[in-house]
């Protein structure tokens, strides 16, 4: 399996959880966690699209940055008065959201739709258990704080 | 009729400041002709739009396509080694291009400028003048620009130090004499026959084929052709087209030394020729199964604009468009093709572009100044005559500028080592020749 620089940054046993979310098992099992988090890689010029999507699903908030990777796309040939270069890091916009359990699957699916445009390169879904939430604000923490 | 109308209006503008009687007597006595003060005008506008090609124009336009960690040497390498060839002019470049005395290959005399005063007049192609002072600004700039051509193939390695040195040398033997024989009445090109309205063997070919064989002496970037070396920023490359375009208008209208209507042609012809080649090579990426990109563009303008230089007014308006879209077509391959496929290492393709397009422009005046091919000549040449008289300048040129510049090279490898360490050029030049970065976020 490939790891892609993004994982690599993170715990690596995020993949097999998202892949068993994908597959149906309820993460919900496992600690007792109640919240789920989602990272999502994306095409950037379908960020607006699965925000709005994810906003009519009652989705509070989400962190958008700019990255930069590959997966099975690889890359993009640049070409300078004739001399070839391989761009094989490519722009990608990552969101993460976190969630109760309970809107996690209706959110996982609403991403694949909406991110999707059935080609190569539409990017990766990963969900996580999350620990707890601390709204800093007023201090209030987990499924209230969401 | 235009230069005719001009020239009344300055003979009566002159006759309004000199007494009456004293005007009877002046003609009487055939006065030394007064520069016109029209053509004054226009040769200063030209100057400076000349003085804009090389800073900022050319700067920006290599220095967009160098590396960042080389952009001020650079832009740096152009406006000294400029700096310089303008002293050196007034020295003694002038007298060696434009002296009063000399031979088919060089003239000696008004060294350091002696003897010329406010009053002093240099002549045009008609029996019009133009103040001297100017005359030689104008082609001061001239001797810029073409110095600063040639650094685009020794970027990112070759040290300052060593690129004033090459500058005095390659100016000394190579650039005043093949001035001398283009420009200079007696001239050898001059005295052929040759065509080069603006300079084209004497700027363009001259420049390129001296690029080539410094970058051939000098060797290759260090991890050239394996590493990527992408142009830093096209955004300051598209800007440098911009106003090397717009500076052009000086280089070669300007060339005529009035502005008269042959200057006129000179300007739609660096309208059109240049416009041609920019689609060109944006066509040609197309045809080659790439995209259309802005750097094509920018190479496509710049090589029309090389290539229009010797034709500028020599040639008709559709003769102008067809040569811009030769030279744009052949530079393309000269560039992609041919350089990888020899393996020098020719930074910011002076010779592919310059020289090449310099000598499509050359050889392609001969044809185009044809009356059957719409050019303004009279037909008093037979077409292959000409051609054949713009190939042994071309030819003459090239093997001049190669001899000189291998020599010029040779003088600032012994007195500062012609190229930065290792660790320097890994470095940048901007940071180990000038103790700078050119861009600090």
């Amino acid at each position: 399996m490939r790891l892609n620089p993004w994982q690599m940054r993170g715990p690596v046993i995020g993949t097999s959880l998202a892949l068993s979310s994908l597959a149906g098992i309820s993460a919900g099992k496992q600690q007792g966690s109640v919240m789920k988090f989602i990272i999502a890689i994306i095409k950037p010029f379908k960020l607006d699209e699965v925000r709005e999507a994810l906003g009519a699903l009652g989705v509070a908030g989400m962190t958008v940055s700019e990255v930069k990777g590959f997966g099975r796309q690889k890359g993009q040939t640049e070409i300078y008065r004739g001399a070839e270069y391989s761009v094989n890091m490519l722009p990608k916009v990552k969101i993460e959201i976190a969630v109760s359990d309970e809107l996690m699957p209706k959110v996982v699916e609403t991403i694949q739709q909406t991110a999707s445009t059935e080609s190569i390169g539409d990017g990766k879904i990963f969900v996580l258990d999350l620990m707890s939430t601390t709204r800093i604000r007023t201090g209030e923490t987990d499924d209230s704080a969401l | 009729m235009i230069r005719k109308l001009i020239y009344g209006m300055g003979a009566l503008s002159s006759s309004m400041l000199v007494a009456t009687a004293a005007f009877a007597q002046e003609v009487a006595e055939a006065a030394p002709a007064v520069p016109n003060p029209g053509n004054n005008a226009w040769m200063m506008t030209s100057t400076v739009l000349v003085l804009m090609m090389i800073l900022p124009g050319l700067a920006l336009f290599y220095g967009g396509l160098t590396r960042s960690k080389n952009m001020l040497s650079t832009m740096t390498q152009i406006g000294a080694a400029a700096a310089l060839a303008m002293l050196v002019w007034i020295m003694w470049g002038y007298g060696m291009a434009f002296g009063p005395e000399g031979n088919a290959f060089i003239s000696w005399g008004k060294f350091f400028l002696e003897g010329v005063t406010s009053d002093s007049t240099a002549a045009t192609f008609s029996d019009e003048v133009i103040s001297e002072y100017v005359f030689i600004c104008f082609q001061m700039t001239f001797a810029a620009i073409t110095v600063a051509l040639v650094l685009g193939s020794t970027v990112e390695r070759m040290k300052f130090s060593a690129v004033m040195v090459f500058t005095l040398i390659w100016l000394t033997i190579v650039y005043f004499p093949i001035a001398h024989m283009v420009w200079a009445t007696g001239g050898l090109f001059f005295d052929m026959g040759a065509l080069d309205f603006a300079g084209g063997t004497v700027v363009h070919i001259n420049a390129g084929v001296s690029a080539l064989v410094a970058a051939l002496i000098l060797g290759k970037r260090k991890g050239y052709p394996t590493e990527p070396m992408p142009p830093h920023s096209l955004t300051l490359t598209m800007v440098g087209t911009g106003l090397l375009w717009v500076g052009w208008f000086g280089f070669n209208a300007g060339s005529e030394l009035e502005a008269d209507g042959v200057a006129g042609l000179a300007m739609i012809n660096t309208f059109v020729a240049t416009a041609s080649a920019g689609l060109f090579w944006m066509l040609t990426e197309r045809l080659m199964g790439h995209k259309g990109s802005a750097l094509g563009f920018c190479s496509g303008i710049v090589a029309g604009l090389v290539a229009v230089t010797p034709a500028a007014g020599n040639v008709g308006v559709f003769g102008a468009v067809v040569l811009g879209a030769i030279a744009s077509v052949v530079c393309y391959f000269a560039v992609s093709k041919l350089k990888p496929k020899m393996g020098y290492d020719d930074a910011l393709d002076a010779f592919g572009i310059h020289g090449i397009g310099g000598m499509i422009g050359a050889i392609g005046t001969g044809f185009l100044h044809d009356p059957s091919l719409g050019g303004p000549g009279d037909g008093s040449v037979a077409m292959m005559d000409q051609v054949l008289v713009q190939v042994y300048a071309t030819g003459t040129t090239i093997l001049w500028a190669a001899v000189g510049t291998v020599v010029a090279i040779y003088i600032a490898k012994l007195l500062t080592g012609l190229r930065a360490d290792p660790e320097s050029e890994v470095n940048g030049l901007d940071i180990s020749d000038h103790g700078e970065r050119a861009y600090n976020m």
